[in-house]
């Protein structure tokens, strides 16, 4: 059994990519999957602070590749999931520390051990994101229902198509429910009419991701967080299970207040 | 590093096989490494560059084929499993496959009679995202949306059969009776030779498809069909 690699991207920065990353890890090793996360950001490490690991760091990614380390010592437990493992980025360098060919073969060697390597990459279209494309058989593009997260979220999505990396899902995340029903905020509709790839999941937005973020305790680990859920719907939608989109006003799934609009009015 | 690029003689002169392993850059400098060790033996000679499945952008190649020139070898043509490298290859006029022209029959490739004439254009059969850009001297033909973001500059006329978001300027060469079609037109901005046009802030309204053209000084829509 070989790990699917599922890199983690935006073209725009701020938009959430990092918290994605932790919070769908939780949600897949919560379901008792073994789960890889990479830090592909180099020079600006996040994740480890994210999902709490920050003061376990000895060895990182830039250690494997220039071989001071072995991979499995650079290789992070959480002990809240016991399947849960980070490698983080470097802090002290930049990203032509590591090549897409090292990615690649960082990938391959943790992939017979695991099921899901997830690759955090850094914003922008330059070397950091080559490097965190580059192993990847399947990519997730997060996005905000704003104008300037779209354009870039829709060029990321042309560069992937041009690698021939297969079809990229979607990840809408800080949709403001209010903010959309009085028309301020590109709606979901909006947003999959542009970019025109299948939909993985809309998460909303929620101060416990924020709070959580900073405590290093993803949200996805939290059972009353809105956002949190939504991860760990994203993560069993991953697994192949057929999740309904979770309303953001409360009542009944997405889907079914569509009806009724059309019903009602 | 890495194993020694390889180097067959073909009928028209070298084939290079770039290694696949590394990223470009290194690859480039490997070749140009062997050249420069045995400056005599390539010199004058033309190459056919054999690049695997690799994605090597039109910037690249036109940098390989000056440094390529001026050790006195020909880039003749980029062979490539990449539908993108070999459309980056084409733009600079080179070959995509290995010139074996003789070998064909003539007279296979006898045109079939037409009684319109037409003329040229190319045509793009996927959506165009944000960031890519279509440019070509005659007309340009989308089948799929153009996104905002995207452009496409077109000597002649642009049909688009889908959205049309993006940029578009047609008869870019100062043709003042080109047309632009799409099935739902929506511009950032439309130009049609001199003449700029951006799309009319009025607000949701019901799409259909429209055609742009000039009319007494101005760019207006009419619908289409």
């Amino acid at each position: 059994m070989s790990a699917r690699v599922i890199t983690i991207t935006s073209g725009k920065g701020g938009v959430g990519k990092t918290t994605a990353t932790a919070n769908i890890g939780v949600a897949l090793a919560a379901l008792g999957h073994r789960v890889a996360c990479i830090d592909a950001d180099i020079g600006l490490r996040n994740l480890d602070v994210v999902m709490g690991l920050e003061n376990r760091i000895v060895y990182d990614l830039v250690d494997v590749v220039e071989g001071r380390c072995k991979l499995r010592q650079a290789m992070i437990k959480d002990k809240r999931l016991p399947e849960l493992y980070l490698i983080p980025a470097a802090q002290t360098r930049d990203k032509t520390a590591v090549s897409p060919t090292d990615m690649v073969r960082i990938t391959d060697k943790l992939r017979e051990d695991f099921d899901f390597i997830l690759i955090d990459s850094p914003a922008g279209i330059e070397r950091g994101f080559r490097n965190a494309v580059a192993p990847a058989d399947e990519v997730v593009i997060i996005t905000n229902p704003e104008v300037s997260a779209v354009r870039d979220a829709d060029r990321i999505i042309g560069l992937i198509e041009a690698e021939e990396k297969g079809p990229a899902m979607l990840i809408i995340n800080r949709v403001k429910p209010e903010m959309v029903r009085r028309g301020e905020m590109l709606t979901v509709d909006d947003v999959v009419d542009v970019l025109a790839i299948k939909l993985l999941g809309i998460v909303p937005e929620d101060e416990a991701v924020l709070t959580s973020s900073n405590r290093g305790t993803p949200a996805a680990m939290d059972e009353h967080s809105k956002a949190g859920q939504a991860f760990r719907n994203i993560g069993r939608r991953l697994t192949g299970e057929d999740v309904p989109f979770m309303s953001l006003d409360g009542g009944g799934s997405i889907l079914q207040r569509f009806f009724r609009m059309i019903g009602g009015s | 590093m890495g194993e020694p690029i390889e180097i067959k003689g073909v009928r028209d002169g070298l084939l290079v096989v770039m290694p696949t392993e590394c990223e470009w850059s290194e690859a480039v400098a490997r070749l140009l490494k062997r050249i420069d060790s045995q400056p005599a033996f390539f010199k004058g000679a033309g190459v056919f560059l054999k690049v695997g499945g690799r994605v090597v952008h039109r910037t690249e190649i036109h940098a390989l084929q000056k440094q390529l020139a001026f050790r006195g070898v020909t880039l003749k043509a980029v062979l490539s499993e990449s539908r993108l490298t070999s459309g980056a290859a084409k733009m600079l006029g080179l070959d995509t496959e290995l010139g074996e022209p003789l070998q064909r029959e003539p007279e296979e490739l006898e045109p079939i009679p037409s009684e319109e004439i037409g003329s040229p254009g190319v045509l793009v059969r996927h959506t165009l995202r944000s960031g890519r850009t279509v440019r070509h001297e005659g007309h340009v033909v989308v089948i799929g949306d153009v996104n905002p973001g995207a452009e496409i500059i077109a000597g002649g006329d642009v049909v688009v059969w889908g959205r049309l978001r993006g940029v578009v300027h047609a008869g870019a060469n100062g043709d003042e009776g080109a047309i632009v079609c799409a099935l739902e037109l929506a511009p950032t901005q439309l130009r049609i030779a001199g003449y700029i046009a951006v799309s009319p802030q009025d607000g949701p309204r019901e799409f259909r498809p429209e055609m742009a053209s000039i009319k007494n000084g101005r760019i207006v829509a009419e619908p289409w069909g």
